[in-house]
């Protein structure tokens, strides 16, 4: 069967170069330059695949990006495998190999295929309705559909590929090389505009560069002949770059494009070492001409979706660009004239046409005469009623149309065929216009939707705005081209054209049968199964809106976003409403154009790059010493140093107990720093945090709480007055660069006035801070000239010093309640520094500590982190922090919130200690907190935001927030949990030393 | 994605910028002499309006300056790009 398939004439086929391929685990050859779908085609195999919900045989339906059924899995079980991919469009190469998705055990024999049988009871929403009930049972039905269904899998490692992201700008950009687009680039570059031409294909041309008939002439040449001089001319113009196998995947505003270059798919494997596989290009526009071309249109009929059904158009291009036929014994059904452009192809290669099936009574064309002299018989005023053949169509019967179009009429005639080539017209393929946000109005000469407001400087030329014969093709993109750029020389002096084809097209949306409705399946969506039946009873069921009807009955919900069907979902939609086309909506669509595999999207963000993570300048030192990292923002903080096999807990245990025993040491090179300047510099700080700044001698330190507006707590930390008008604030790790943000809105739009410079600092320094009993003699160590002593360097307070002549400045700040300092020095001299300290700590037994001791230290003293302790809804009072809320100050950001009637009321959740009743029992952070476990439904007063078990106290301790906590102190409440309830105590957040001894204890 | 017209740095990609909501909320001078419906009003209510919108905008992987900008939100056309502190353009001639 297979050896009559090839005619070995094409130009586009290297016939000296063979190529084998693997298609469901058989081997076949096809030649360089073939598709996988018409290498498939030249050996006879039309079925590829199966149908989504009712397991059909499909077959390769079109010759592009259309593509619904011939949808495969690329690379079998290898890194590179790849679902959903196009058979139409994947270049074939030596050792490509492929196979069919959707279908178990084979294609073939499908078990899914039992639901064809089914099919009576798969209406639309099928699913929606059975399985919704009971609910229980959900789970049950859920496993069995996502058993059946599914299109391909995903790949299971990670992508050995490499892509890439690329910019580009450009004054024209030129989406498709057919004749509009290669006419439209030529004019733009030839007139000086810097231009890109982009085309999904492998070569130039479109659908024109295959078309040597005698009946579509420009300059009494064949189109192909002409076609290719202009290709030649405009590959020699400098400032034209021209993009082959290029797709436009999105149209965003303001002439934004995303597209994706195809670089190496089409090669071996083993050619495609060390090559960026796809990029995608980020193009930037001053102009955009649309020329993407139309898409043709099937035909809505009974069984319409067998193997072996094609596009006509789709018939032409295999012939005329492959040198593949799709069939030995073809019939052509069609409503218009482009099916005898496909037709004298045919004859001309000497394939048989059994018949002509067309919906017109009258046709007069030229080229339709000379199809009828080369004795194919055309039936007129007829329609195909129903197919036959399982894997293969092998018969058609058609019957005569009644005047109306809405009925048949007379017998029904039965015609033999291998192959049956439909034609329903063309639509504009206007996705990307539409994408960009332009407005489509409705032509009703030939039931069309064609471009009419354009919001970005963009144009639609040829067949996408709708011109379809050739002489308007040229003669409009011509004009509107000039128009569009502002220029007088078109580079084309006089353009003549012949077409033997007429515009006449006679159209019927679903056409009729001899069978009920009911009894037909005439298919719209060919990839999702959804049939014209469908969206009648969608209709019935009081569905209006298209994005509605799309939704219940998944027409154009696909991976092809139904580029065939959506049409004539419209149409049957109007028709069976009784409403003019788009009075429902028009589908929108949605970027991209065909799907983008997720390599391209993500480009080199990959592996180390797929989030930048900043370093303190102490991490190798961290690394080295086996510390295991926790993510604080972007930041890998060391979380805590394990040591011979310790566990997390158990490493913390020893650090914290070692930093109140003894000494330990914390990097906190994270913490955000901002460095204030200017005259206003005091005003500026009392206006933004809650506590009063004026009176902060030079030297000192204060801690802050930052409110947001709405009184919730924002962030804090300490800030050092180093000079009359200078500052350093601190921030938490996370917050920082929020902080500036806010910091800098405030002074550039509510308070330009002030005298206030700002500055992030957060990386320019390395902060070690060094704490416990032993703090003092290890820093004298390390820093001899610093008098520590608490006369001269009394607790909230700093000191400019130097480390072997590098300067430093020296806190003496707190955040676990010891006595300590932080060293805060050069960022490249942190790590030397820290050495120092350990170094001079050693007698001591300093041990350094990651966030978790902190975290653990810091909660023994009740103070709070911001972000785990809280949340945005929290106010100073609610932590019980009445203390740092100035009452003197007039305002400061937050302040008149803290007095809303929302925020004084007393239920409101507060923060409170948590004691368990067993001491060893530790809480689960996040655990919810009740006081009556008998009531239904509980009441939820809380939850944990704490919970350690500290060495310190020896007994568990945990922070919370409970609503009226503050009121509650010694009161017992329960923490209910999966399988037990824990009973715990209200108590005072501060769980060691109140009174502040350890702090200010003489050392 | 916009091209935006930074009134400091000049026309950048949207990917720089931060919206930051409604424009020419004025934060009151004295709060503490409103009643909490009159700041709620300030701290709460906004506009969302369907077509031209008065907003803040900062340049934040930029200058880090704020500015105003009339948009219209129906279609996303810029239509005013202006300093803090300077005057708005009438709403009827953008
Ligand atoms: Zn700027």
């Amino acid at each position: 069967m297979s050896n009559n398939l090839r005619f070995k004439t094409s130009k586009f086929i290297d016939e000296t170069y063979r190529v084998s391929f693997k298609f469901n685990n058989k081997t076949y050859f096809g030649f360089k330059g073939d598709t996988l779908a018409s290498a498939l085609l030249a050996n006879g195999i039309h079925l590829v695949g199966r149908s989504f919900k009712y397991h059909r045989p499909r077959g390769i339906m079109t010759s592009g990006s259309e593509e619904p059924n011939a949808i495969i899995q690329l690379h079998d079980n290898s890194s590179r495998t790849e679902p959903n991919v196009r058979a139409t469009e994947v270049e074939i190469y030596e050792g490509l190999v492929a196979s069919s998705q959707n279908c178990w055990p084979s294609v073939n024999f499908d078990i899914g295929g039992i639901n064809n049988l089914l099919s009576p009871i798969l209406p639309a929403g099928f699913y929606y309705k059975t399985f919704m009930w009971p609910a229980s049972f959900w789970e049950k039905y859920e496993y069995f559909i996502r058993k059946s269904a599914g299109l391909g899998k995903s790949p299971k490692v990670a992508d050995p590929d490499i892509y890439e992201h690329k910019y580009i700008h450009c004054d024209v950009l030129v989406i498709g090389a057919g004749i509009s687009g290669i006419m439209a680039a030529k004019m733009a570059a030839k007139n000086g505009f810097k231009t890109l031409l982009v085309d999904e294909k492998s070569y130039l041309g479109g659908s024109s560069i295959y078309d040597n008939s005698e009946f579509s002439k420009i300059n009494n040449q064949i189109t192909s002949s002409w076609l290719e001089k202009e290709i030649n001319e405009i590959s020699k113009i400098e400032n034209l770059e021209i993009k082959t196998r290029t797709s436009v995947a999105a149209f965003h505003g303001y002439n934004f494009l995303l597209a994706r270059e195809n670089l190496t798919d089409h090669l071996p494997i083993n050619q495609r070492e060390n090559k960026v596989r796809q990029r995608l290009l980020k193009i930037r526009a001053k102009k955009v001409i649309t020329a993407t071309g139309s898409i043709e249109r099937p035909l809505i009929f009974d069984n319409n979706d067998r193997p072996g059904i094609l596009l006509s158009s789709a018939i032409k291009k295999y012939i005329d660009l492959y040198g593949v036929a799709c069939g030995e014994n073809n019939i052509l059904f069609t409503n218009n004239d482009t099916a005898y452009e496909t037709a004298m192809s045919l004859i001309q290669r000497g394939i048989k046409i059994n018949a002509i099936i067309d919906n017109r009574e009258q046709i007069d064309s030229k080229i339709s005469y000379e199809v009828e002299k080369n004795n194919i018989r055309i039936y007129k005023g007829y329609t195909v009623v129903d197919t036959y053949g399982y894997r293969r169509i092998n018969k058609i019967s058609i019957m005569k149309l009644s005047k109306d179009g809405q009925t048949v009429i007379g017998d029904k005639t039965k015609l033999n065929c291998d192959c049956l080539g439909v034609s329903g017209g063309w639509t504009p393929a206007v996705h990307l216009f539409t994408q960009s946000g332009g407005k489509l109005k409705f032509r009703e000469e030939d039931q069309v939707f064609i471009p009419n407001v354009y919001p970005s400087d963009q144009i639609s030329v040829g067949s996408c705005n709708g011109d379809f014969g050739l002489e308007e093709i040229i003669s409009n993109t011509l004009s509107s081209i000039k128009k569009f750029l502002d220029i007088d020389n078109s580079e084309y002096k006089t353009v003549e054209t012949i077409s033997g084809l007429n515009q006449s097209k006679r159209n019927i949306w679903l056409l009729p049968s001899d069978k009920s409705m009911g009894k037909t399946k005439s298919f719209v969506d060919y990839q999702n199964d959804a049939t014209a039946k469908d969206i009648k009873l969608a209709l019935r069921e009081g569905f209006r809106s298209i994005e509605h009807v799309k939704r219940y009955t998944t027409t154009g919900m696909g991976t092809d976003q139904g580029k065939l069907g959506n049409m004539h979902a419209l149409g049957i939609i109007s028709e069976t409403a009784g409403t003019k086309m788009g009075e429902h909506g028009t589908t929108t669509f949605r970027p991209p154009y065909t799907p983008l595999t997720f390599g391209t999207i993500v480009g080199r963000n990959v592996g180390e790059f797929f989030d930048i993570f900043r370093r303190t300048p102490i991490h190798d030192w961290h690394v080295a010493n086996n510390a295991e990292f926790e993510n604080v923002g972007q930041w890998k903080r060391a979380w805590y140093y394990p040591k011979d096999n310790e566990n997390m807990h158990q490493a913390v245990q020893r650090e914290s107990k070692a930093a109140r025993d003894s000494a330990g040491i914390l990097d906190a090179s994270t913490l955000g720093k901002i460095d204030i300047q200017g005259t206003d510099a005091s005003e500026f700080l009392n206006r933004v945090y809650t506590n009063a700044w004026s009176k902060l001698a030079v030297g000192k330190c204060r801690y802050g709480l930052m409110l947001n507006e709405d009184g919730m707590v924002y962030d804090d930390g300490v800030t050092t007055r180093l000079g009359e008008n200078h500052y350093i604030m601190t921030t938490t790790t996370g917050g920082a660069a929020n902080v500036l943000g806010k910091l800098e809105d405030y002074l550039q739009t509510e308070w330009p006035e002030l005298d206030v410079y700002l500055s992030s600092v957060t990386d320019h320094y390395a902060t070690i801070s060094v704490c416990g009993p032993n703090s003092k003699k290890i820093v004298s160590k390390v820093i001899p000239d610093l008098d520590l002593s608490d006369e001269k360097f009394p607790h909230m307070s700093f000191k400019n010093a130097k480390i072997d002549n590098i300067k430093c400045r020296v806190m003496r700040i707190s955040f676990t309640g010891e006595h300590s300092y932080e060293i805060n020095i050069q960022a490249n001299f942190g790590k030397s520094v820290w050495e120092k300290c350990m170094e001079a700590g050693k007698d001591f037994n300093i041990t350094p500590y990651g966030t978790e001791t902190m975290h653990l230290l810091r909660a023994e003293k009740g103070f709070i982190i911001v972000g785990q302790d809280t949340d945005a809804t929290l106010t100073p009072i609610d932590l019980q922090m009445d203390w740092i809320v100035s009452k003197k100050k007039y305002d400061f950001i937050g302040k008149r919130s803290l007095y809303r009637s929302d925020t004084i009321r007393e239920d409101r959740k507060q923060l409170v200690g948590l004691l368990t009743e067993n001491p060893e029992e530790v809480l689960e952070e996040g655990a919810q907190i009740v006081a009556d476990i008998k009531k239904s439904p509980i009441e939820m007063l809380g939850h944990v935001t704490s919970s350690y078990y500290s060495p310190n106290l020896k007994k568990s301790i945990a922070l919370g927030v409970v609503k009226g906590g503050k009121n509650m102190l010694g009161q017992k409440l329960i923490i209910p949990m999966e399988n037990k309830n824990i009973n715990v105590t209200v108590a005072d957040p501060v769980f060691l030393d109140k009174e502040g001894e350890r702090l200010n204890a003489k050392l | 994605m916009f091209l935006i017209n930074c009134p400091f740095c000049g026309e950048r990609e949207q990917s720089e910028f931060k919206a930051g909501g409604e424009a020419h909320i004025i934060r009151p001078k004295q709060p503490t002499e409103l009643s909490d419906d009159e700041w709620a009003e300030y701290l709460f209510m906004r506009k969302n309006i369907k077509g031209v919108q008065f907003e803040r905008w900062n340049h934040v992987h930029g200058c880090r300056k704020w500015f105003n900008m009339v948009r219209d939100t129906s279609n996303d056309q810029i239509k005013a790009v202006y300093k803090m502190g300077e005057k708005p353009p009438v709403k009827k001639n953008v």
